[in-house]
């Protein structure tokens, strides 16, 4: 079922991390964090394993499959797709089409 | 790191030096800054500062100055930070960005660059920094396109240069800004010298806004506009560095460790030296930086108001700056007993055409008179 908030976000499309932004691990506060110019996200635990799978190389199908596998869930896509829409609206990731 | 009921710092900010080419008047630096040439940490101390600053847990990192590029020692400053796993920082006037340099940041992995403009058109951008500074300033602007960082502008607006925020935004547009911050002066320093001739009005203020939101509807896609409104013309202080102490660690270029870039002046507090302390010691257990965190020190209107938690009270700086007394309730907000400090301030601004006194450029000799 396609997110209603983003409806043009399809299986082939393949996400990148925006220019100039890094995600990365911090002991400290021991979460993934999403470092940006102005400041910086701490990732919860879904999020954080989402974001991590974002290589610029690997469809958003390929990202799903990856996680249903992983967690032993059979129903992610639509969750992570709405999450990909709604990192995309901040601007954390450019989303491309694949080929 | 953390310790119970504090924080660990999430920003670092190393002010290099105070040496810089510009003599901007509204410069954010202490006017005793001259006081600090020659006592700048060695390479080695910044980049003690750097390791320590980190196992704290600060993965934020801003090198700025003065001119931070006036250190040539900022390729290694640079490559250190990047491998202990900072995000790098440069805020530079971009005066003595080479394309040599630039390529040494990238290849040492700085993150991202903000250069600062003083205003769009050459005359008075020369005017406010008191140098000729235009055309070098565009090319650097070419050079962070080309090396493929995001173009940060950021713009310090005031009664001189509101009037001309159209063409600042179309010369952004021009030189294909991906985000411009026009923030309006705040009065500290070298600003606050000079405050008559840089409070704005306030119809003034309206029109930017205005064209300021225009040009968001226009070219929003393409560039993304931050406007700051000036903290004297509104109702609540703003929330001062989120908070005392709470995630920004700021290193003066002698090594003095400071809760934001103008608490040096504040009076009987005695700032710890990174050169003579830990930064873990300087952060959790010295007297300056645990004076202002939390509520304790609170006056009345702030002590019983419910917005407290939200804006700290304001600024601490601002807050003796203009009632002789840092644990005042910041006099911008209208709670305030002192906030007609302010209003007539803004009054003033409102009938008087020009200022009654020179313009003070921050240069060493200026500086020098206010040495302690
Ligand atoms: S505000 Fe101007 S004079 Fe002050 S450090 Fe920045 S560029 Fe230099
Ligand atoms: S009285 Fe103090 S806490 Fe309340 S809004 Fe004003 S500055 Fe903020």
């Amino acid at each position: 079922m396609p997110d209603a908030r983003s409806p043009e976000l399809n299986d082939t499309q393949i996400p990148a991390l925006a220019r100039g932004l890094r995600l990365q691990w911090e002991e400290v506060p021991q979460t993934w964090v999403l470092l940006y110019p102005e400041g910086r996200v701490e990732l919860n635990g879904s999020a954080a394993e989402i974001m991590r799978r974002i290589d610029g190389k690997q469809s958003i199908g390929a990202i799903v499959g990856d996680l249903q596998r992983t967690f032993n869930e059979p129903d992610l896509r639509a969750d992570v797709i709405a999450a990909l829409a709604l990192a995309r609206d901040h601007g954390w990731i450019e989303v491309s089409d694949g080929t | 790191m953390a310790r119970e009921g504090i924080a660990f710092p999430q920003w670092l900010n190393l002010e290099l030096t105070y040496r810089c080419p510009l003599h901007c008047v509204y410069c954010y630096n202490p006017l005793d800054y001259a006081d600090t040439i020659g006592k700048e940490l060695s390479t080695e101390e910044w980049l003690r500062v750097l390791r320590e600053a980190r196992a704290l847990g600060a993965v934020q990192l801003g090198l700025s100055g003065g001119e931070p590029l006036l250190r040539d020692d900022l390729e290694i400053i640079v490559r250190e930070a990047r491998q202990l796993g900072f995000y790098t920082n440069l805020l530079t006037s971009g005066i003595g960005l080479t394309e040599k340099r630039i390529a040494a940041f990238k290849e040492g992995g700085l993150d991202h660059i903000q250069v600062s403009f003083q205003d769009s058109t050459r005359e008075l951008n020369d005017f406010l920094s008191s140098t000729k500074t235009f055309e070098l300033k565009k090319n650097v602007a070419r050079l962070v396109k080309q090396y493929d960082y995001p173009m940060v502008l950021n713009v310090v607006l005031h009664r001189l240069n509101l009037d001309h925020v159209d063409k600042i935004l179309a010369l952004a547009l021009e030189m294909e800004a991906d985000y411009v911050e026009l923030a309006n002066t705040q009065y500290y320093g070298w600003s606050l010298l000079n405050r008559e001739h840089l409070v704005p009005t306030q119809a003034q203020l309206d029109k930017a806004e205005a064209i300021v939101n225009d040009f968001r509807r226009a070219h929003g896609n393409k560039m993304k506009l931050y406007f700051v409104v000036p903290d004297y013309h509104a109702s609540r202080p703003k929330a001062c560095m989120n908070g005392w102490g709470k995630i920004f660690l700021n290193i003066a270029p002698d090594g003095v460790a400071l809760p934001c870039h103008e608490a040096r002046m504040l009076p009987g507090l005695d700032f710890p030296n990174v050169r003579d302390a830990s930064l873990e010691t300087i952060w959790y257990d010295s007297e300056a930086f645990n004076r202002y965190r939390g509520d304790g020190w609170m006056k009345e209107p702030c002590r019983s108001c419910p917005e407290k938690a939200k804006d700290y009270g304001g600024c601490r700086c601002q807050a003796y700056l203009l009632t002789g007394d840092a644990s005042n309730t910041d006099p911008v907000c209208v709670l305030s007993p002192h906030h007609k400090v302010v209003t007539d301030v803004i009054q003033r601004a409102e009938w008087a055409a020009t200022g009654t006194q020179p313009l003070v450029f921050r240069l060493d000799k200026n500086s020098r008179a206010h040495s302690s």
